[in-house]
């Protein structure tokens, strides 16, 4: 058993390329749990999409070895942590598990809003936070200003500040030193009850769910029948283990450790991230604070382009959400692309990873419908209804109010862009909250914005509108009432399910024509002459009409052309067969993604 | 049943812009000499097969290219060699293909290609405009289309044929009108009227890539094609293809033959043909490792397989001249490659070749070639398609619409198999 004085729990706060996962590479080498020949470049990155987007969405964590200066030897776990806006409640889960942070910030960049939010977190929990300047070998790197910029913004005292570089290795001892002797020791009770808490979790095949957790009281053996208190679940720990960095069994963690277990346990949705893991026989008489239930806040369609991939995409799904229990889905229909899910979120992002991980990882080839947020509806009858589906939209004659999800964002930005910065969250039914001077160059803007208005390119255009400088964090903040109304599109006069979509009765008429003008954009010429509209209710907001098409002919057919002309044909028959029919019209699978990029910026 | 016979010179004095033939420029006359010499030595292998014993020719093409580009005695042997090596049936179709820049002022070459046997000629003409020649790369001007089809006439040619193009850049449908009429007054037997494609890997394609190709507006070429229906039909010269017209007798025999679906047999370097084999094809692809950079027709997709006897075999000499000479001089049939076609896609093309023909495909004709009725194999698209208005079924045949005939690859299409 360790004891508790030398273990150091911490874990490292950084911007997205501010170099947390090299830095954290380079503490395990330093310590030397890996050879370099087993250093795989970024060891905590394991997704192949997670080094693509170089961020992290599940929390890895590894246990170092290391003799301290005061000869001591210290036992530090490193717990790594989700690095995105959608993830924020997995990261103060990951934060509640520590004492300590490495608040990592990229010397020639400054302070990012999302870096901002995770200080702030760590400080409600108390987080011993120790001041990183790193990337100092860059040479636009001004240490000294973002040195200024932490005291100033975060207020934290930077004398002790360290200046690394996780790619020399420059300053990487100062760092673990810094770790022993800042950081605070855990003080849990190794012979209380016991209560650990779960920050994280996969499936693994063969061992059901590993569980990782945080032991705050008590102590936990292998064969302990254990209970997690928010789910119920019960059953037997098979196997205890430490990361070095991979899964090494144990036999028993107390205290201030932290660890995994598997206990056959079949299903990942029992094992909530926030969640307290007791003894069954002698359970804590109340689990640890800060519990949630993580729901899914972004919804969107997902059909298979080849309709017989159907199973494929459930099967995928199912496994997702094996390593995923923040993914829902069920089955839903639609006239115009067949069977398909409709899948709900934590966010954007995540509902990006995810699709893009079903056509990599899965080799599915899918057709996303506009992605919308969960309305809440007051009926007239006096009821309320959550409707995450445009398909489920009640009768406009008995909705008496709509009220929409709305989040608190922060905008951190160098000051020229604050113009622009302000008009694009005005444009997108933004309340101005308040701004704050970081520096005399760098602003801290806050805006009070419907989650809806963040979900089309809002990301896209505030990284325009700033040349890349601003960056954004957001965090929800309840529902608010607001003019929304749901807009169909009609092909041929037919409504297509999958193209409505709810928008802001003000900018129904900008987005319907957007969408309208795409779509006679992306469906190709008929035999017939095809009228586009948007409509709401009866009333037609939006109509452009695909003229029919008059020519399609090959003028030149003699004996040397017939194998050549042939494929032609067989390649128009193939694209026409990977069309979707919409009553008579056959429609190519981009039409139903023009919502997604269609912004009402275009006219 | 006779075969019809195509002969493929691949020379051009200069590539036309719009042009993806298997053409090239710049052969001088040994070049040419070598080349006709290889083509007499394909004759006599096919010659010696059992596919050609008996076999009369009953119609002969000899296309490019520029067929006029050889100069009047290799061509009058190639003509000649055609009778010496296969029975070229009394009567027979023969055509010749001639660019009109390439005919000389005496009318020595027409003279001698009459007298060797050809008894049709097809003058490339496009365009009366000199500025759409121009463009188009034509070696030719208008007044030479005159002098060539008059020298024509004088060598003894009777039977014969103007190409034509419209849709052609910055062209107007009055321009095409004077065309029509210009064309008209040469008194032609059969006019070809061939709505422009842009082909990849033209000039003409690199151009409309680079915005640089004013094609005219839809409604323009929309009329310049119903003009050719109406004032050829008017002079007397009906349609009978998508995009050819002829007086009452004097249809292409030889192109009837691709769009009936019938045995064909083609020679010279890319040339097609489609036959049933009666003895094995196999030897294929290029003489040499190092000549194998000869591309594959069409796209590296067709399931090419080595022909055995009994199948309705299509298949493609190697392309380029270098690679058909070689295999030739080294003894061995030029053929690239082949694929033996399936039923099912034997009457695809029965049926997208037969729909081509203003007469469509000819159901009695069709059921006696296949066993099978045309309903019972494609009842429910023909239903289909004439419910949208594209293709009618009557007097026992299946045919366009005149709306079908411009959206001919909507319903051609629906015939492939699955």
């Amino acid at each position: 058993m360790a004891d508790q004085k030398h273990i150091r729990n911490f874990c490292i706060i950084a911007h997205i390329d501010h170099g947390k996962s090299t830095l954290a590479d380079r503490l395990i080498e330093y310590t030397g749990l890996l050879s370099d020949r087993e250093m795989e470049d970024q060891v905590l990155d394991t997704m192949e999409l997670e080094r693509e987007r170089g961020i992290t969405i599940k929390a890895q964590s590894v246990r170092m070895d290391y003799v301290a200066d005061d000869g001591e030897h210290y036992l530090l776990n490193l717990i790594d942590t989700p690095g995105h806006v959608d993830f924020t409640y997995e990261v103060s889960r990951a934060l509640a598990a520590c004492e300590g942070a490495l608040l990592v910030v990229d010397a020639s960049q400054g302070i990012e809003a999302q870096t901002l939010a995770n200080v702030y977190m760590a400080l409600e929990h108390d987080l011993e936070i120790i001041p990183v300047i790193n990337k100092i070998d860059l040479p636009n790197a001004d240490p000294e200003k973002v040195k200024r910029e932490i005291a100033e913004v975060i207020g934290l005292d930077v004398s002790t500040a360290i200046l690394a570089s996780a790619k020399t290795g420059a300053g990487i001892k100062e760092i673990l030193e810094a770790v022993c002797t800042l950081v605070p020791p855990p003080q849990g009770d190794p012979r209380a009850p016991l209560k650990a808490m779960i920050y994280d979790s996969f499936y693994d095949s063969y061992k059901g769910v590993i569980t990782y957790f945080r032991i705050f009281d008590g102590t936990v053996r292998k064969g302990d029948r254990i209970r997690l208190m928010a789910s119920g679940w019960e059953g037997v720990v098979d196997e205890l283990y430490v990361f070095r960095p991979w899964l090494t069994p144990v036999e028993e963690l107390s205290a201030g450790e932290v660890g995994a277990l598997a206990a056959t346990i079949k299903d990942v949705r029992q094992v909530r991230v926030g969640d307290t893991i007791t003894l069954a026989d002698n359970p804590a008489r109340e689990p640890l604070p800060g519990y949630r239930k993580a729901t899914p806040m972004v919804f969107t369609g997902l059909y298979p382009v080849e309709t017989n991939d159907y199973n494929r995409l459930r099967e995928a799904l199912e496994k997702l959400q094996l390593n995923d229990a923040s993914i829902s889905f069920e089955p839903e229909t639609s006239e115009a692309l067949g069977f398909g899910f409709r899948c709900g979120f934590l966010g954007l992002l995540h509902m990006d990873v995810v699709r893009e991980r079903l056509e990599r990882e899965f080799g599915l080839e899918l057709i996303t419908t506009a992605p919308n947020v969960v309305y809440r509806i007051n009926l007239t009858n006096g009821q309320q209804q959550m409707i995450e589906n445009p398909a489920a939209w009640p009768d406009p004659t008995k909705i008496e109010s709509v009220e929409e999800p709305v989040v608190k964002a922060t905008i951190i930005t160098p000051a020229e862009y604050v113009g622009p910065l302000m008009e694009l969250c005005q444009d997108r039914r933004g309340t101005f909250l308040n701004m704050e001077y970081l520096s005399p160059q760098r602003v801290s803007l806050h805006y009070k914005l419907p989650l809806a208005e963040i979900m089309f390119d809002f990301f896209d255009q505030l990284k325009s509108r700033s040349r890349g400088y601003a960056s954004f964090d957001y965090e929800l903040a309840g529902y608010e009432q607001a003019n929304i109304v749901k807009m169909d599109i009609l092909i041929n006069g037919e409504p297509v399910d999958a193209l409505s979509c709810i928008v802001h009765r003000e900018k129904a008429q900008r987005i319907g024509r957007a969408l309208v003008s795409k779509l006679r954009k992306l469906i190709p010429r008929q035999l017939f002459e095809v009228p586009i509209q948007a409509a709401i209710g009866n009333k037609i907001i939006a109509r452009e009409n695909i003229p029919a098409l008059r020519k399609d002919v090959l003028a030149k057919c003699y004996g040397g052309d017939v194998t050549r002309k042939r494929k032609l044909l067989e390649k128009q028959k193939e694209g026409k067969k990977r069309m979707k029919a919409v009553g008579s019209v056959e429609v190519p699978q981009e039409a139903f993604m023009a919502v997604l990029s269609t912004s009402e910026e275009e006219d | 049943m006779g075969i019809a016979l195509y002969l493929h010179i691949p020379f051009c004095i200069q590539k036309c812009r719009y042009c993806d033939f298997n053409s090239y420029a710049g052969y001088g006359p040994e070049e040419q000499q070598r080349y006709v010499d290889a083509l007499l030595r394909e004759m006599a292998l096919w010659a010696a097969r059992p596919e050609m014993a008996g076999t009369p020719v009953s119609t002969l093409y000899i296309g490019g290219g520029t067929p006029t580009a050889l100069d009047g005695a290799l061509l009058e042997r190639l003509i000649r060699a055609v009778g010496e090596y296969f029975a070229l049936e009394p009567g027979a179709e023969v055509t010749l293909e001639a660019n009109p820049g390439t005919v000389d002022i005496q009318g020595e070459k027409l003279h001698r290609a009459f007298a060797a046997g050809a008894n049709r000629i097809s003058f490339g003409v496009q365009a009366r405009q000199e500025y759409l020649l121009r463009r188009l790369g034509r070696i030719h001007t208008a007044a030479e289309v005159e002098k060539a089809v008059a020298a024509a006439r004088e060598a003894g040619f009777t039977n014969i044929n103007l190409d034509l193009m419209y849709g052609l850049p910055e062209q107007t449908p009055a321009e095409f009108r004077e065309t029509l009429h210009w064309a008209l007054s040469l008194e032609p037997t059969h006019i070809s009227a061939y709505s422009l494609i842009v082909e990849e890997g033209t000039p003409f394609f690199a151009a409309q890539q680079a915005g640089r190709l004013p094609l005219p507006p839809e409604e323009a070429e929309e009329e310049m094609a119903a003009d050719a229906v109406r004032i050829l039909g008017a002079a007397g010269l009906e349609q009978y293809e998508v995009s050819n017209f002829a007086r009452p007798g004097f249809r292409c025999r030889h192109n009837l033959v691709y769009w009936r679906n019938e045995p064909y047999l083609g020679l010279g370097c890319g040339a097609h043909s489609f036959l049933t084999l009666q003895a094995p094809l196999d030897n294929l692809g290029p003489a040499g490792p190092h000549l194998s950079a000869s591309r594959v027709q069409g796209d590296s997709h067709v399931a090419t397989a080595p022909g055995r006897p009994g199948d309705h075999y299509r298949f493609w000499n190697l392309r380029t001249p270098a690679a058909y000479q070689a295999a030739l001089e080294a003894g061995r049939l030029p053929v690239e490659a082949g694929e033996a076609l399936d039923e099912a896609g034997e009457m695809a093309e029965t049926m997208i070749m037969g729909l081509r023909m203003v007469e469509g495909v000819s159901e009695a004709r069709f059921a006696a070639r296949f066993g099978r009725s045309v309903t019972s194999v494609y009842g429910q698209v023909l239903e289909r398609l004439e419910r949208q208005g594209l293709l009618v079924r009557q007097d026992g045949a299946v045919r366009l619409t005149p709306r079908g005939m411009r959206l001919g690859n909507r319903v051609w299409m629906e015939f492939l198999p699955d």
